[in-house]
């Protein structure tokens, strides 16, 4: 008798489990060609997707009687695309995450980071900060998975080339805080987007407090640096101190509590910014010096054997821009370029081909780029550059998945991943591909009309989103 | 291919310097006096010296007739080779900071020193502040990474600066480029830039106690919790303790005179004075703190603490028993150093030796680098300068340089490389004028970005 209501109550559950999710019922592509990404191609199979989860793949996969049928002849099924570094789905127009500076000059004053000025609101300190102990242009503590809304428009639009998940950051600042990853959802409720709340702090190096001299510290690269260094040695020092009162606080100082300190403390990984070789080199090394597992961003000269190589010896992943640099429209045609600055710009789309070759681990993201037509044309310069379409497909997906730890959930379509899928006609990345439909949590979206990315001339603008 | 295409960094591979033997040259050794004959160069080092010398089986011979040979050129002021600002100049003490960190090995003005015969250049932070940052020397080993230009084993510095650049003077109130908002920073005055100084002292003689009183504890076995590293104070314990050099970046005599006197105080040294334009006047008074001058040949007059300079100054300070060297503090200046130690002679009559001593082995004794370097002994390292004329002209032409006993500058290979260069540059201006002739199919833009 206890049984059977137990039985009863527990199908009761379950029902209501499947309830909750039959607002977006089963799916089922048949007769698709399937790239899993994580095995071989099948070139004629099934895929159901149940409960927002990857519920079966394969050859000879029955299709459920309930499921909504997707007759894929003709169709391709991919792993949704995944922006390695990204700034959708917040709620402000973050500046893009940019460290596309024009290439080259290595010389003195070179840019090391972005134009990006922090806004002077984000920065915490009131005043010119004088010293690291105001923890300048630091908002370490912050997480952006708090913050992330389906209302950004980006959403929907890069969706619509495919990309179903972003490693969303935010960017102001040293230590700018912690980024999420997110599902690409609309309609939902900001946390069904977030499926990691807390996936590493963003450092960038851009001068804290207003640059030039007198603006507050840190003011130079340098200084920047040395403050990184200072924050890390006092959050060792911190970490001890609390430590030792939580054994016994009595007759002890009461340790002073510091966001900035707990914030670097909680992130399991940080990520930093080097795009020149010398740039690489100093990151590689200083994220050692920290002994902090580090992401490097950026990337711009790892095409260069010597970066690879240097990638390779300090086991560090890599995340590439896909803005590729380009001749500066409003350059001076009197201006003589250097021979490296020609050469980055005629290169830099082979450095995911140089990566995979050297065996770096890496992925590409869009670094400001959100619109489905410069996102496939990025990544169509690369495949240009020698890379293969496989590379590209995994450098979007699963390799993302594996540097941020996710590949367990995300990445590749294999039993029991989270249901994101781009279903396409043709090839990914290819001129005329059209994307169908795309799949994110298992909830199906069609691509926005007119953000599809058909490859034509004048595809989507619109000057007006996300002001 | 590659090779020309990646000029700076592939060319110059150096897997074990060569043996040469240096024929027939007249060289100048600095340290014992000036010979025709020859050197020989192994394993990075000078093995030998003299009229008639032990050529070594296989040796790569360079035949130097007529030619003339020095010890690489050293530059005891400089602020090349520096990434994102050589200026922390946020703050009144900006110790934290270290030059260390921001080494640019790609820089293009290391190649043109080395081309104009420089081999080490102490790179210094900039003289914003009365406290600068952290500094240390390099070697002008074009094509090596960061690390690799470091020179080993030299002991590090940090800056010190006195008078009108550390008090901001002729710069808005909160410096150059701050805001309006952006309110005054101490100091304003001479006195400030003391007050500074000593107040930094007096923390880091607090800081060098507690770490003492640690250190001491752990030896014995204690289990404390340490004190709070502090990257601003180390640097200042490590100067209290004779294990970094004090170059002090001052003009007027009576700053000068207040340093030294600060530094006795404290009991700390200063190693190197840097331009000391007006230290003829207190010559006496330097040589007897024990510090080094390192001065201009002739650039003063722009601004008003640079108006009472002469240009007999180098030549009085070193008759008056201190160490003199000249500089550059430029990456234009740096590449003729060996002219503005000509100008030594004439100004003040000093000789050959003693004018090319200023830019070689007076600026290695006060980086304490002289056990290595500055002149052209058995055992010091191969950092040699060869010139087709007479060196302290103005005429003499750098043929080759070789640091570590390895040619990093050759006239003859730069000069045929160019139109390679030329060409391949040519080359890729042409492929993106062809690309960009195609439909262009912009990257869709959007407002505000």
């Amino acid at each position: 008798m206890k049984q059977s209501i137990a039985k009863v109550l527990t199908a009761l559950l379950v029902c209501r489990a499947i309830a909750l999710a039959q607002s977006h019922p089963a799916v089922a592509i048949s007769n698709a060609k399937i790239v899993t990404v994580s095995g071989p191609v099948i070139a004629k199979g099934t895929v159901v997707v149940r409960n927002g989860l990857i519920e079966a793949v394969g050859e000879n996969v029955p299709v459920p009687a309930d499921a909504m049928l997707v007759e894929g002849e003709g169709l391709t099924v991919y792993p949704g695309l995944i922006d390695g570094l990204s700034t959708w789905g917040q709620p402000y127009t973050a500046p893009a995450a940019s460290t596309t500076v024009t290439a080259g000059r290595g010389g003195r004053g070179a840019t090391t980071t972005t134009t990006t000025t922090p806004p002077a609101a984000a920065v915490s300190t009131v005043g010119p900060a004088r010293g690291p102990e105001d923890r300048p242009a630091t908002t370490s503590w912050l997480k952006i998975a708090d913050d992330v809304t389906f209302t950004d428009r980006r959403i929907e639009s890069a969706r619509s080339a495919g990309f179903t998940t972003a490693v969303t950051f935010p960017t102001r600042g040293i230590f700018a805080g912690q980024g999420a990853i997110i599902d690409l959802l609309s309609d939902a409720k900001p946390g069904e987007m977030v499926l990691v709340p807390a996936a590493g702090q963003y450092i960038s190096l851009s001068r804290g407090g207003g640059g030039g001299l007198g603006g507050g510290f840190p003011s130079a690269l340098m200084g920047v640096i040395s403050y990184i260094r200072q924050i890390y040695l006092d959050a060792a020092h911190y970490q001890l101190v609390k430590d030792a009162y939580a054994k016994d606080p009595r007759g002890v100082e009461r340790p002073v509590y510091d966001r900035a300190l707990e914030g670097v403390l909680e992130s399991k990984r940080i990520l930093l910014p080097a795009n020149r070789l010398v740039e690489i080199d100093r990151m590689l090394r200083f994220a050692a010096e920290l002994k902090q597992p580090a992401i490097l961003y950026g990337g711009r000269e790892t095409f260069r054997p010597e970066a690879a190589a240097l990638l390779k010896k300090f086991n560090t992943p890599v995340l590439l821009s896909m803005r590729w640099p380009e001749k500066p429209r409003d350059a001076d045609p009197e201006d003589v370029e250097s021979l490296r600055t020609l050469e980055t710009r005629d290169k830099a789309a082979s450095a995911p081909m140089a990566l995979q070759s050297a065996g770096v681990k890496y992925a590409l993201y869009s670094d400001g780029l959100d619109q489905p037509r410069d996102l496939q044309r990025a990544v169509k310069k690369a495949i240009d550059a020698g890379l293969s379409r496989e590379d590209a497909i995994r450098a979007l997906t699963l390799s993302p998945a594996e540097i941020f730890g996710v590949a367990d959930r995300l990445g590749s379509i294999e039993k029991g991943k989270i249901g994101n899928l781009v279903v396409t006609r043709g090839d990914l990345f290819d001129d005329h591909t059209k994307v169908e439909m795309i799949l994110v949590d298992g909830r199906k979206y069609v691509p926005a009309p007119d953000a599809a990315p058909t490859g034509g001339r004048g595809a989507t603008t619109d000057p007006g989103v996300n002001r | 291919m590659n090779k020309i295409l990646l000029p700076a960094l592939l060319v110059v591979v150096h897997l074990s310097a060569e043996t040469y033997v240096i024929r027939n040259a007249t060289i100048m050794t600095v340290a014992k006096g000036t010979l025709k004959g020859s050197i020989v160069v192994k394993d990075g080092k000078i093995s030998e010296v003299g009229e008639k010398v032990m050529e070594p089986a296989g040796a790569k011979i360079i035949d130097a007739a007529g030619q003339y040979v020095i010890p690489g050129i050293i530059d005891c002021h400089s602020h090349i080779a520096a990434d994102g600002g050589i200026n922390e100049g946020s703050v009144s003490v900006s110790s934290m900071v270290d030059i260390k960190d921001v080494i640019n090995p790609e820089d293009i003005a290391i190649y043109r020193a080395l081309a104009g015969g420089v081999t080490t250049a102490n790179i210094l932070h900039g003289s914003a502040n009365p406290i600068g940052g952290q500094t240390l020397p390099l070697k002008m080993r074009w094509g090596k990474d960061a690390q690799g230009m470091i020179f080993e084993g030299a002991t590090p510095g940090i800056k010190f600066a006195l008078g009108e650049n550390p008090k901001r003077a002729g710069n808005p109130a909160g410096g150059r480029g701050a805001p309006p908002t952006v309110p005054a920073r101490y100091p304003a005055t001479r006195m400030g830039v003391e007050d500074t100084i000593r107040e930094a002292f007096n923390e880091a003689k607090v800081y060098k106690a507690e770490w003492d009183a640690y250190d001491a504890s752990a030896a014995k076995g204690g289990h404390g919790i340490p004190p709070r590293k502090d990257l601003k104070l180390e640097p200042l314990k490590e100067v209290l303790e004779g294990k970094r050099y004090v170059h002090a970046h001052c003009y007027r005599a009576d700053e000068i005179l207040m340093l030294l006197r600060v530094a006795d105080e404290f009991g700390f040294k200063i190693r190197t004075l840097q331009h000391v334009l007006e230290g003829y006047k207190v010559a006496k008074e330097i040589a007897a703190h024990g510090a080094g001058a390192s001065t201009f040949s002739d650039w003063w007059s722009y601004k008003v603490e640079a108006f009472d300079a002469i240009p007999y100054n180098a030549a009085i300070m070193q008759k008056k028993g201190v160490i003199v060297s000249l500089n550059s503090d430029d990456a234009e200046l740096m590449r003729h150093l060996n002219s503005e130690a000509g100008k030594a002679m004439k100004y003040g009559g000093l000789s050959e030796t003693e004018a090319l001593a200023m830019v070689t082995l007076n600026p290695a004794k006060q980086l304490g680098i002289d056990n290595r370097v500055g002149s052209i002994e058995a055992g010091k390292d191969a950092d040699l300068v060869i010139y087709d004329k007479f060196p302290l002209s103005d005429y003499a032409k750098v043929q080759k340089v070789l640091i570590d006993g390895t040619i990093y500058f050759d006239r003859d290979n730069e000069v045929s490389g160019r139109a390679a260069k030329q060409a391949e540059k040519q080359k890729l201006i042409d492929k993106e004028k062809q690309n960009q002739q195609r439909p262009q199919q912009a990257p869709t833009r959007r407002q505000g970005q």
